[in-house]
């Protein structure tokens, strides 16, 4: 038994489902039933999952909370846990949606039920990815995810959400049934599907290259990298707001996940055989990406390279092999979800007001928008990493742990770091700076209390994790230091096979 | 009890339907030719059906050996008959609504339901050729009248014909492959078989070889695996869309467990033998099955091409050789009949007030329309795509699952890569309900479709919850094969 006493890992995932259903009974001309329930739901799943951090036993490396059941049979068993690398990826997801549904509030006003319910499902799928211990539980959150993104893409989004939902879909499902043979060629070589058992078994080295590729093939497509990072673009732009935020904010976080949880510590010589190509990768994402951020007309495009880039420097934090890099890499991960979604919030914003993307069709906005310019500002800031803003940390840790890994890599990831501010700042005066010339703008509103309660607390967080990142880093400690010495050690115990 | 009666406890089931059978026959000629009688007759058919489950569900356990061995009933007879029954059940009790309404309905229908359930029954327990063919042509016969029940109506005739000469061909070649066996072994009944095959050199024995690949061929045909299977689209597209539901359930799963008791039971010794045949054709009937689909736009079509897919998964199970194989088939089977009676449930329910519509394009907008119905066929598509956690995904994951373990890995990359360019026809329905703007309503849908519909929708949906009770029944049946 845990800390708590009773099953909340599956109490977290499943209450939002439980409010899916409740707003399946409602009628679907009170718009505002669904709303609330919604949110509520939503907020009490953010607080159990506090009080799930505040249980959470900051010495232990192991998994807690765990609790399991008979399900599949033939040892493939509903196993949920929790640990350092996972914990702060539930906190965020359930942080996340409350703002998602109240950034809704008026933008969504067809089929608010239906969107509500995708919502709901969504945040049950994504908090159960987190939580899962089992191969086959976590492929079922992980894949299970597509539905309701496809849906709200497809039913909610922008003009070509036609294209892009399918795309989203096609192409992750494609990584991902990869992903799944891999999975059961683990579960006949192990006997098991226990995640906990799976990062003690030893895989042979020819093995663990294919399970690699395999599981490469589906997180580097949901993270998503450079090459196969083309649906993330189309997605951004045609999903509706709270979409992107969630896509921005969890979704591409989970291929992050599960590079540390997988790949990296089941199957440590391939994970170093493949570094250098990782890191290839992750610099040509950071470079390249921030260029053709640079040439964006359509906002939400440019962010969505922005974090295509920032991606980059997840990859390259985890595959330094470092407890540098993966604890970046864990903070700036966080940090995006805070800072994209925050963004992505900030294009709503205007969107809702013009509905327009166009960057053009904007200028001057800090005359009739204060309060909205001081927000964006503070996240344009903490999107470019300055120092005092969350993202300076995770981009700081991942170049130091690179360092060590690799100089060259870390010196031209660090050009990333100008760029962005390029594009950043060069999006962030098109837009706000400059005479209000557009006819339109005029009558443009600042942020009422909805806008500004949701852009509060975001705010807050990212100049406060900039400044103090401790109650980030404490929570990782100890699982990435265990991680990092069985990596080392699985190493060494290769080389001590090699040498004999 | 006299010995009689032991010989034939293990056949009540199949005595149950045949005299049920003839019974209704004999109402239905008595009683005067107008469509309350008939429809007094499909109930009374439904009827006989239970029974004959209840007579099923009462056998008890262990394999039971009749005729001489040339009828088995096992544990993986009587999960298949059961099966079997099930659909046929469903698919009958889908039919009268839609067949009162075209003015269609007529007493045979049902007699011929039960006669062809029979037939599959005898299919399924099968442990002897000639006791093969029987089942086989009593069902196939039953299934021409059938799809040709509607006898004025030009597509329904036509898929009548196609389907008894192609099904008349494929018959002949099983017949030829049965009589090179009988001819190289020296025996019909599969006990002598198996030992022929396990015997040494048997791999070497070239008119058996021959002839179990023209058996298998013959059975091909029935399942519709590619290259044998085009007779299907034209079939399912020209019958009365109730009809075709019947051909898509009931006697697919029939023909499968035919086909495995063939395959793993009389020919196990020669494994690798037909395991490339069988490889060849999961690989062919995939990649036609998701390809093919993509251009269409008739929904009847196009659940023809997904289940000649739908076909070639299962197969990689019997590719695999191996229990973990014949369980993942056995599970594909049940999810495979459940989404399938939803699937035609919901094309049942596709009628306006000047007729039924099969475009796909008529669904468009459904979920502003009638968001029930476009709930329960959203889920059923993406279930047919295999997206988790829904009942599809567990289906092609056992299947897999088995692949994987045997190695074999072209089979299995080939299997995911086609299921990927399936999914997308899939979603397409998904998108031209959710994602298109409506068109004019459809009418109501009818109560019995309805609770198909539910039935289905939950099946598919909650699967995941209790998955272990089919699984565990699965591995039984699959275990009393080898």
């Amino acid at each position: 038994m845990n800390a708590t006493g009773f099953n909340i890992l599956s109490l977290i995932t499943f209450f939002p489902l439980a409010g899916a259903l409740l707003i399946a009974t409602q009628n679907s001309v009170a718009k505002g039933n669904a709303r609330w329930i919604a949110l509520y739901t939503t907020l009490i799943t953010l607080g159990a999952s506090l009080y799930l951090w505040a249980n959470f036993d900051y010495a232990n490396p192991g998994f807690q909370f765990v609790e399991e059941m008979e399900w599949l049979g033939a040892s493939i068993r509903y196993k949920m846990g929790v640990d350092g690398i996972s914990l702060l990826f539930i906190v965020l997801t359930a942080f996340l949606m409350p703002l998602c549904i109240l950034a809704s509030w008026e933008a969504i006003e067809d089929r608010v039920k239906e969107y509500m319910i995708a919502f709901l499902l969504l945040e049950t799928l994504m908090l159960g990815v987190f939580c899962a211990l089992d191969l086959i539980l976590f492929y079922l959150f992980f894949e299970g995810g597509l539905i309701p993104m496809f849906l709200i893409i497809g039913v909610w989004g922008g003009k070509r959400r036609v294209y892009a939902s399918f795309k989203f879909f096609l192409y992750t499902l494609l990584g991902s049934l990869l992903m799944l043979l891999a999975m059961m060629a683990m579960y006949w070589h192990a006997g098991t599907s226990d995640i906990a058992i799976l990062l003690t078994h030893k895989f042979p080295r020819e093995m663990q290259t294919w399970l690699w590729l395999a599981f490469f093939a589906s997180f580097a497509v949901k993270l998503p990298m450079w090459p196969v990072h083309t649906w993330l673009p189309d997605a951004h732009v045609e999903a509706p707001t709270a979409g992107s935020v969630i896509l921005a904010g969890i979704l591409l976080k989970m291929g992050g996940y599960g590079f540390l949880r997988f790949s990296l510590p089941m199957f440590p010589l391939a994970s170093q055989d493949f570094a250098p190509l990782v890191f290839a990768l992750s610099v040509v994402a950071i470079i390249y990406t921030s260029l053709v951020a640079l040439a964006q007309e359509d906002v939400k495009k440019l962010i969505a390279y922005s974090s295509v880039a920032h991606m980059g420097f997840v990859t390259m934090g985890v595959f330094s092999f470092t407890v540098q890099g993966v604890d970046g890499a864990i903070f700036q991960m966080l940090s995006h979800g805070l800072v994209s979604a925050a963004l992505f919030l900030c294009v709503g914003v205007v969107y809702d007001r013009m509905h327009t993307r166009e960057i053009d069709a904007y200028g001057g906005l800090v005359n009739r928008m204060p309060i909205y310019a001081f927000v964006f500002m503070v996240f344009t800031l903490a999107n470019v990493g300055l120092p005092g803003t969350s993202g300076f940390i995770g981009e700081f840790l991942t170049l130091v742990g690179a360092f060590k890994a690799n100089t060259w890599v870390a010196f031209l990831a660090t050009t990333g770091v100008i760029l962005s501010a390029a594009y950043a700042l060069y999006l962030y005066r098109r837009m706000m700076f400059g005479p209000l010339e557009k006819r339109n703008l005029r009558a443009i509103m600042d942020m009422n209390t909805r806008e500004i309660v949701v852009f509060a607390p975001l705010v807050l967080l990212v100049v406060l994790f900039g400044f103090y990142p401790a109650p980030l880093l404490d929570v990782t400690a100890v699982s990435v230091k265990k991680l990092v010495s069985n990596y080392e050690a699985s190493l060494k115990a290769q080389q001590a096979d090699n040498g004999r | 009890m006299s010995e009689l009666a032991l010989t034939f406890q293990p056949l009540i089931p199949e005595i149950v339907l045949v005299v049920g059978a003839m019974a209704l026959l004999l109402l239905g000629v008595a009683r005067p030719e107008t469509e309350q009688e008939a429809e007094r007759i499909c109930w009374l058919a439904l009827a006989v059906v239970g029974v004959a489950l209840w007579r099923l569900l009462a056998q008890l356990p262990g394999t039971q050996l009749v005729f001489d061995g040339g009828f088995v009933v096992d544990d993986f007879s009587r999960f298949m008959k059961i099966l079997t029954l099930v659909g046929s059940a469903g698919a009958l009790f889908l039919s009268f609504d839609y067949m009162r309404e075209t003015r269609s309905l007529t007493f045979e229908y049902p007699v011929l339901v039960l006669l062809a359930s029979a037939g599959m029954m005898m299919m399924i327990s099968a442990n002897d050729l000639i006791a093969l063919y029987l089942g086989l042509e009593l069902q196939s016969l039953a299934l021409y009248v059938v799809a040709a029940i509607r006898r004025d109506d030009v597509r329904s005739s036509e898929a009548g014909l196609k389907y008894f000469v192609l099904g008349a061909l494929s018959s002949g070649m099983l017949l030829y492959g049965a009589s090179l066996i009988y001819g190289f072994t020296g025996s019909t009944s599969f006990a002598a078989i198996a030992q022929a095959s396990k015997a040494a050199g048997a791999a070497q024995n070239i008119g058996l070889v021959i002839g179990l690949v023209f058996l298998l061929v013959g059975i091909a045909f029935k399942i519709s695996a590619v290259p044998f299977h085009m007779w299907t689209p034209d079939v399912y597209e020209g019958a009365p869309t109730p009809v075709t539901n019947f051909l898509a359930s009931a006697p697919k799963v029939a023909a499968v467990a035919l086909f495995m008791r063939v395959s793993l039971s009389a020919f196990g010794g020669v494994a690798p033998q037909w395991q490339q045949v069988m490889s060849a054709l999961a690989i062919a009937s995939m990649g036609l099955g998701a390809f093919a689909a993509i251009g269409q736009r008739n929904i009847k079509r196009l659940l023809a091409y997904s289940a000649i897919g739908n076909v070639g998964y299962m197969l990689i199970g019997l590719a695999a050789a191996s229990p973990e194989g014949a369980r993942g088939m056995i599970i594909y089977l049940v999810v495979y009949v459940a989404m399938t009676l939803g699937a035609f449930a919901c094309v049942l329910s596709m009628r306006r007030t000047d007729g039924m519509v099969e475009d796909i394009d008529e669904l468009s907008g459904l979920a502003q329309s009638n968001l029930a119905m476009a709930t329960v066929l959203g889920l059923l598509m993406f279930s047919l795509a295999g997206v988790p956690p829904l009942a599809g995904f567990f289906a092609k994951f056992y299947v897999f699952v088995a692949a994987v373990k045997e190695g074999l890995w072209p089979l299995a990359i080939f299997g995911v890569l086609a299921s990927v360019v399936g999914s997308y026809y899939y979603l397409r329905i998904v998108k031209i309900m959710f994602f298109d703007a409506p068109k004019e309503r459809f009418l109501a849908v009818p109560a019995k479709a309805g609770l198909v519909m539910a039935v289905a929708g939950l099946f598919v949906l909650l699967y995941v919850v209790w998955p272990a009770p089919l699984v565990s029944s699965a591995d039984a049946a699959a275990k009393s094969l080898f």
